[in-house]
């Protein structure tokens, strides 16, 4: 019993290195090709669990089943309307059949180098050959693009803003051209996405010079529509200003001349009876009002008034 | 020693896929041999050990995901649970309820900066080209959750990532297909329209992800051009500013002048009144006094002529009577120093 124990203790853990060795784990996420020195053998191990092998002779191999991401080189891409600008793409990918992953590119790590290889120049054709419009816009929604004062100018642009293909198009494009190339490596491209374009930075400096001035322009117009209008409510008050007050002097010369006329009537109706006597009693009156000890007299004895003081007329 | 290979092979079915016998057998095995002394403890101690790494606790806003030799086998509920010991079954707890938040083109203050930003790359992640080819800052965030642990954990090789490079992708097209007028004043309209997008994009890649919200912050134009989009505001202030004096110019001198105007004809029609009665009046006075008069023209006459000479003789100044038969006395006087020469019949 005492000699047994060693031995047995030995054996055991003998008989455990190689459980450990036949016995292997592939997560939920993973999958496995079983090679024996080298050589594929079996099918490849897709599904999770405990799994066993040969012990020593056999290796399993892991690679990722989940999608995986590829994210392209941002890289300075001229548009066919000759636009310099950085687009960054990224794409999704597994491994699909990772036998072939395993004979062409053998790592994850290798195979970004061909997807790089690939997708990279698929993207920079379908920009070249693209107006940058087509690149950034999806579709030919109507744009609200009106500015008050640019209606002419922002008529004129619209059709240059309308896109034949579009940002889907274009991805899928490049799915299409790049995915068949691929397939060899055991990848199959899920997608491709443009994540960002932008102007490079020449291209974007003019383009916030063209903003400014489409805003300065914008700016100019509004002050020049306000100080308009204001010249235009002054002049109505111009202008309601003379009408009121020729039209009050209008109506005050009517009425009265209408007062002088009716006067006239009744001074000639009661003054024409006698125009003699009306004119002596009007003298009288104005003697009365113009002479006063101001005015000196110089009176000839031959005047009425002092006809006696020279002598009683005979 | 193929006959291991057998055995474990034939212990594996008969268990169901559970416990590796040789774990037990080895347990066994330690017991037989080392049954003196110690050995009691280091069974003691791997039972513990065992017992131990068999619990598990999963919080109110977790599930617990649990692989068996990688496998999903289950999910455990919120509260205590039970799994086999020693790495046989393995647990992954993922939070189901909390929203997570992720922040694009800004980094909100006491956040830790991004391990996967490059300094200066905030700016350029809000950086966008409008549908007319203008430029655009557009930061916003997007909040989301688990919805569903299995694919979180296992469909999705780094799930961050790909939320965050779909959520850019998915905000440029939205803002791609905008005016520049449109990204700034309709954010809510392009935050629930990219919110679908991206939802869909997450949903299409099993990242069993829910997107909570997609909220914009404050969208503008870049720096360099904000100063004229100022300009514009200001102008437009400006514009409305002369109009308004203007109107008020207009309302101050109008309801004046009506009043004026007003004032004017009414004084118009005191003349007319005037003139009017005092026609009358003298025409009156005239008619009575002739009715009388006609009756002795004569006397009449004479006695008016006296009477006035009567009132105004005495209050005239300086008084010449000059008899009718002398000549060249009119130069001799000095009427200069008189302001108004009398009345010489």
């Amino acid at each position: 019993m005492k000699s047994k124990g060693p031995i047995l203790i030995i054996l055991l853990l003998v008989a455990g290195v190689i459980a450990y060795q036949a016995a292997y784990i592939v997560d939920e996420t993973e999958q496995v090709v079983v090679t024996q020195f080298g050589r594929i053998v079996g099918s490849p191990v897709i599904s999770p669990g405990l799994k066993f092998k040969v012990p020593f002779i056999q290796t399993a191999n892991y690679f990722p089943k989940n999608l995986l991401t590829w994210d392209g080189d941002p890289g300075q891409i001229p548009t066919l309307d000759k636009t310099f600008i950085y687009v960054d793409a990224f794409a999704r990918w597994k491994i699909v059949d990772p036998v072939k992953f395993f004979q062409t590119v053998n790592n994850p790590f290798n195979a970004i180098g061909r997807l790089n290889d690939i997708i990279d120049p698929a993207v920079r054709d379908f920009i070249t050959s693209n107006r940058l419009i087509e690149v950034v816009r999806n579709s030919n929604r109507e744009l609200d693009i009106s500015e008050i004062g640019r209606e002419d100018e922002q008529r004129e642009r619209r059709p240059l803003l309308a896109v034949n293909y579009g940002r889907q198009f274009i991805t899928e494009g490049i799915l299409k051209q790049s995915q068949p190339k691929l397939a060899q490596f055991g990848i199959e491209l899920v997608d491709v996405k443009i994540k960002r374009i932008n102007y490079v930075e020449e291209v974007r400096q003019s383009v916030y010079d063209r903003m400014i001035a489409e805003r300065r322009q914008i700016a100019e117009k509004f002050r020049s529509e306000g100080r308009g209008e204001a010249q235009s409510i002054l002049g109505d008050k111009e202008r309601e200003l003379k009408l009121i007050t020729s039209e009050a002097y209008r109506i005050a010369q009517e009425l009265k001349g209408k007062a002088d006329a009716e006067s006239t009537r009744l001074y000639a109706e009661a003054f024409g009876v006698d125009p003699v006597f009306y004119s002596f009693l009007r003298t009288l009156e104005i003697y009365r009002e113009a002479l006063d000890e101001k005015n000196s007299l110089v009176l000839s004895t031959d005047s009425e008034f002092l006809k006696y003081f020279k002598g009683l007329p005979e | 020693m193929s006959w291991d290979w057998d055995k474990l092979k034939d212990q594996q079915q008969k268990m169901g896929g559970g416990v590796p016998p040789n774990v037990e057998d080895l347990v066994k095995k330690v017991k037989n041999i080392k049954f003196p002394g110690g050995p009691l403890f280091i069974v003691v101690l791997l039972v513990v050990a065992a017992l131990w790494s068999s619990v598990f606790t999963v919080k109110q806003d977790e599930v617990g995901v649990v692989q068996l030799f990688g496998r999903y086998v289950r999910s455990a509920q919120p509260g205590l649970n039970f799994k086999l010991p020693l790495g046989i079954e393995r647990v992954t707890k993922v939070n189901v309820k909390g929203i997570r938040t992720e922040e694009f083109g800004f980094t909100s203050e006491g956040a830790p900066a991004r391990s996967r930003l490059v300094a200066g790359e905030t700016e350029i992640v809000a950086l966008m080209l409008t549908g007319d080819l203008n430029v655009a800052v557009v930061p916003w965030i997007v909040q989301y959750r688990v919805k569903d642990p299995f694919n979180f954990l296992f469909k999705v090789n780094d799930n961050r990532r790909l939320l965050v490079d779909m959520s850019e992708a998915s905000m440029r097209l939205v803002v791609g297909d905008r005016s520049i007028n449109e990204v700034i004043n309709k954010r809510g309209e392009i935050a629930m329209i990219a919110r679908d997008l991206l939802q869909n994009e997450m949903d299409l890649a099993e990242s069993g992800i829910h997107i909570v919200t997609v909220e914009m912050k404050r969208t503008n134009v870049p720096v360099p051009v904000q100063p004229s989009f100022n300009e514009v505001n200001q102008a437009t202030q400006e514009k409305e500013q002369l109009i308004y004096q203007a109107r008020e110019d207009f309302n101050k001198a109008i309801p004046a002048a009506r009043g004026e105007a007003e004032r004017t004809i009414r004084a118009a029609e005191g003349y007319a009144l005037d003139r009017i009665n005092r026609a009358k009046g003298d025409a009156a006075r005239f008619t009575a006094f002739y009715e009388e008069y006609v009756k002795a023209k004569d006397v009449t006459r004479r006695r008016l002529y006296l009477e006035t000479l009567n009132d105004v003789f005495p209050k005239l100044g300086e008084k010449f009577i000059v008899d009718h038969d002398q000549k060249n006395l009119l130069p001799l006087l000095n009427l200069g120093k008189q302001k108004k020469n009398g009345i010489a019949q």
